[in-house]
């Protein structure tokens, strides 16, 4: 029993990682970037649900105000793009990594501002309900976690695939200039995968916030959701969940069986060996390059 | 208006192209040997805390600078040297020799990781490195034998020639310390430029596919990159452990090897000068910030420094991408050719990207 009940808050921790996860390779998938600042979206997001949904703040009915935190950090990754990022079009990606990593420090000093530094929580009607199964709590957000990763996960999986702007997400990546023989409008299109982003940042931060309490350091986690988009492989979106998935489960079990503190390394050490094994991840999209 | 009429292929690789520089270079220097005589203790020590972000800061730059590839991890080595330093001293040999061996060690410790991070290629190694600083943290407690653990190290008092230098009880001494190491470093750096190595630094930087073609040893020439680097971001760890007085496994967290990056890009990525620029603007924006909020009459907010920080190298980024000395350069271009000077000498190239991925 002890044995699933790890298995299950591992698998909505590891949730949680794999939609950040989910959110730096959308970016990557169709600019090319990497948003290093994703986790700070993430925290953005979880604060302008807070900002909604708490009495403190405007008090809106929590199903209204998701499409509403949603709406709003997709704007404000859409604006991102046309006020930041799209000066950077065609630069190299080291540059835009510095970029992100102090957008994010900007972030995180904008959210403190606004909602200082003490923890907060969220007023979800996720948090409250409890229920066992066969001696295994279940906690209705742990399972609404999980569900919603996965529905997501799956939904962006056959947008890319399937629609003509998924299509075109990969293309404006794969080679900006021919997609712009294609006609494809890159940078526009580059502005809908930011807002994209933005809203999946979003998702993942009302569900963090409904697991638990949220400070502006929240954000830190996007580290962990580097190591999960890394050990999936960077640009493959259910092999960004899939490491979600095995860093969130490595974690619990880590500190349950292996003595206190080695278990915080257990995570970093899996990526260090992904990438001196496989570079490119479990789900590798790379072959060398050919001159 | 200065020219060079070049009639030997050693002026190419002079450390001063002519008599002008090196009296700039030359006054600068005295300027330094002099400045304890000519400011208080306080900004004494501010200007021995900017020597040492410096070195720290030319280490990251010999390797992102010169050789292409971005740390997130040097706090790890700066720890490194920090801890290494301690731990000879420790063991009963005099400061010089435990400072130098620290350096070296923590250089050949990182030739050694960067052996299997040779495969990776820009995000991916920054993701390594960022993953073995956020390590470095854990494996410091752990090691608490040698590095005291969470308790950390109170900084030993140091003796060179038998003159005991204290930050407190004489921080002139502390000054020419943390100068030396600096003049030292940038050198043997200037000197690395120089040669035949340091050639293929920036071969391997501007494009790896033509180094190899060129006969560039990648795989070599990146190991030594890394160690060298690391090399120097332990001196300046180490500087900075023993400058502080005590140092713990939060002193070295990733947050500062994301600073020390940032500064390298504030200064001008790829310049000497760029290194001890940014080191400027990170030693003294705390201190000015807070003279700032003071007259303002409020209290300090947090996340104050950080964020600003941040707006900083965004904008530097976006308008200026080759950092407080790429802007000296093209005003010294603007001078040197008035009136000729004109805007788009200095444009970005127009280009697009390509990926490496299949699907």
């Amino acid at each position: 029993m002890e044995f699933f009940q790890l298995l299950l808050s591992g698998l909505a921790n590891g949730s949680v990682y794999g939609l950040v996860a989910l959110g730096f390779v959308l970016i990557y998938k169709a600019t090319e970037a990497v948003n290093f600042a994703q986790g700070d979206f993430m925290m953005l997001g979880a604060f302008v649900m807070v900002g909604l949904v708490n009495p403190e703040y405007l008090g809106i009915n929590f199903w209204l105000a998701v499409p509403l935190a949603l709406l709003i950090m997709g704007a404000l990754g859409y604006l991102l793009d046309l006020t930041v990022l799209r000066f950077m079009f065609g630069q190299n990606q080291t540059a835009v990594v510095i970029l992100t990593i102090a957008l994010g420090f900007v972030i995180r000093f904008v959210a403190g501002l606004i909602w200082g530094h003490e923890p907060l929580s969220l007023y979800s009607p996720l948090a409250l309900g409890d229920f066992r199964v066969g001696g295994v709590v279940l906690s209705l957000a742990d399972v609404s976690v999980i569900v919603v990763t996965l529905l997501t996960t799956l939904f962006l999986w056959q947008f890319f695939q399937r629609t003509k702007l998924g299509l075109a997400m990969q293309a404006a990546s794969q080679n900006q200039m021919a997609a712009y023989y294609m006609g494809i409008p890159v940078k526009r299109v580059q502005g809908a995968v930011w807002a994209l982003a933005g809203i999946v940042a979003a998702v993942a931060g009302i569900l963090y916030a409904s697991k638990g309490t949220l400070d502006i350091s929240a954000g830190f986690i996007g580290i962990k959701a580097f190591a999960a988009a890394v050990i999936g492989g960077f640009g493959s979106l259910p092999g960004a969940l899939m490491g979600g998935l095995i860093v969130g489960v490595i974690e619990p079990f880590a500190s349950r069986y292996l003595p206190s503190g080695y278990s915080q390394l257990a995570a970093y050490s899996l990526l260090i060996v992904v990438l001196v094994f496989r570079p490119h991840g479990l789900f590798a999209q790379v072959r060398t390059k050919k001159v | 208006m200065r020219f060079h009429f070049k009639t030997t292929y050693d002026q190419d690789i002079r450390l001063f192209p002519d008599r002008w520089t090196l009296s700039v270079y030359a006054v600068l220097l005295v300027l330094m040997l002099v400045m304890p005589w000519l400011i208080n203790d306080f900004y004494l020590g501010e200007m021995t805390n900017v020597l040492i972000w410096a070195v720290a800061g030319l280490g990251l730059m010999m390797l992102t600078g010169q050789t292409g590839q971005v740390s997130l991890g040097h706090s790890a080595f700066m720890a490194m040297g920090a801890y290494l330093s301690v731990n000879f001293m420790a063991m009963g040999l005099p400061f010089l020799l435990s400072f130098a061996l620290a350096g070296i060690v923590t250089g050949l410790i990182g030739a050694i990781i960067a052996l299997p991070a040779l495969k990776l290629h820009g995000v991916y190694l920054a993701i390594f490195t960022l993953a073995l600083a956020i390590l470095a943290d854990d494996l410091i407690v752990i090691l608490a034998p040698w590095t005291g653990g969470v308790g950390g190290y109170f900084a030993p008092p140091i003796y060179i020639a038998g003159v005991e230098v204290n930050r407190w009880v004489n921080p002139w001494a502390w000054y020419y310390l943390a100068l030396g190491t600096v003049l030292v470093v940038t050198l043997l750096y200037q000197n690395l430029l120089r040669s035949p190595l340091g050639r293929a630094f920036a071969a391997v930087r501007d494009s790896e596919i033509s180094a190899q073609a060129m006969g560039v040893d990648v795989a070599r020439t990146k190991t030594i990159a890394f160690g060298i680097s690391c090399a120097f971001a332990g001196l300046g760890g180490a500087l900075m452990g023993l400058f502080a007085g005590a140092f713990n496994n939060e002193t070295f967290n990733f947050l500062i090897s994301i600073q020390l990056l940032m500064m390298i890009i504030i200064g001008g990525l790829g310049f000497v000068h760029g290194a001890f620029l940014g080191a400027v603007i990170v030693a003294f924006l705390p201190q000015f910030l807070s003279i700032l909020t003071d007259t303002m009459g409020s209290s300090s907010i947090p996340g104050l420094e950080a964020g600003i920080f941040g707006a900083i190298l965004i904008a530097f980024i976006l308008f200026e991408p080759m950092g407080l000395y790429g802007r000296w350069l093209k005003v010294r271009t603007w001078l040197e050719l008035f009136p000729f000077a004109r805007r788009d000498m200095f444009k970005r190239q127009k280009s697009y990207l390509k990926t490496e991925r299949l699907r």
